[in-house]
């Protein structure tokens, strides 16, 4: 059912979704089942922030800006998304490639 | 065009559990922050870091003296462009405060953490940061005197711990 989701979606070669505006909540869980990231209120809170952010910047937000203004710390966020959460988040976020070096 | 996986997100070449060393050996304010941002830069793609603070180093993770680190103004050929003294003027009593307090705004205009921020910041993010023996008996220190989280560590055995990683030394 999820894969069928992820069938009608533009990806980049990393992954990432091509067009942020076309992003539902519904292809943020197939995303995230994909990355097998299981999502909780948590998850939910950073990947919000993360396109709010993105919506005012048009940039995906770093992994610091994240954790200042989320509330959630840096210790937290590597356990909602380990293996790099900036990528991970703006990854089930629907956006592009982080590139923030912080 | 590729789907999301979890395969795609992991910087960890071939074999996968990619690890890198860094070696700071460096206590003044520009040298402190190369090896904290690859350090920080990896933690985010995922690769596991250790880090070993030596000799001068060490004064990035001591618990007095990692929030006051200077930038040199004497010897020191890389002050260009944004703060740039001669040398001679650059001897002058007051001279290194004031570039150090220079670098920090711009540090801070970047939106990068101070140092001892930034240690707390690595440690909260998994990295392994130890303190070399030799040089802290060679000043004096102990555990004690090292941020919270810092282990005190012998060469070897850092070695024995980062088989197979890739070293920076900085």
């Amino acid at each position: 059912m999820t894969q069928d989701i992820l069938d009608i979606v533009e990806f980049d070669d990393e992954g990432f979704m091509i067009n942020a505006s076309d992003w539902t909540k519904e292809i943020g869980e197939a995303i995230a089942e994909a990355l097998e990231v299981e999502l909780t209120d948590r998850h939910w809170h950073v990947i919000d922030f993360a396109r709010t952010d993105f919506e005012e910047s048009g940039e995906p937000p770093t992994l610091r800006r994240i954790t200042k203004q989320t509330g959630v710390d840096m210790k937290e966020i590597y356990q909602l998304f380990p293996d790099g959460p900036a990528k991970l988040a703006a990854n089930i976020a629907g956006l592009k490639k982080p590139t923030g070096c912080i | 065009m590729a789907k999301p996986s979890r395969a795609l997100h992991k910087s960890s070449g071939t074999n996968g559990n990619r690890k890198l060393a860094l070696i700071a050996s460096k206590g003044s304010l520009d040298m402190a922050y190369p090896p904290l941002i690859l350090a920080n830069a990896a933690r985010m793609s995922g690769i596991d870091v250790e880090m070993f603070f030596t000799f001068w180093g060490l004064d990035m993770i001591t618990k007095k003296k990692m929030k006051n680190l200077n930038v040199a103004t004497v010897g020191n050929p890389n002050m260009h462009p944004w703060f740039h003294i001669p040398t001679l003027l650059g001897a002058l009593p007051g001279m290194s405060a004031a570039a150090s307090w220079m670098m920090r705004g711009e540090i801070k205009k970047l939106g990068f953490p101070r140092v001892p921020e930034f240690i707390e910041q690595l440690i909260d993010a998994g990295a392994n940061v130890y303190g070399c023996k030799m040089s802290m008996d060679m000043m004096k220190l102990t555990e004690a005197d090292l941020v919270d989280g810092a282990i005190v560590l012998g060469a070897m055995e850092f070695m024995d711990l980062t088989e197979g990683a890739q070293i920076v030394f900085v």
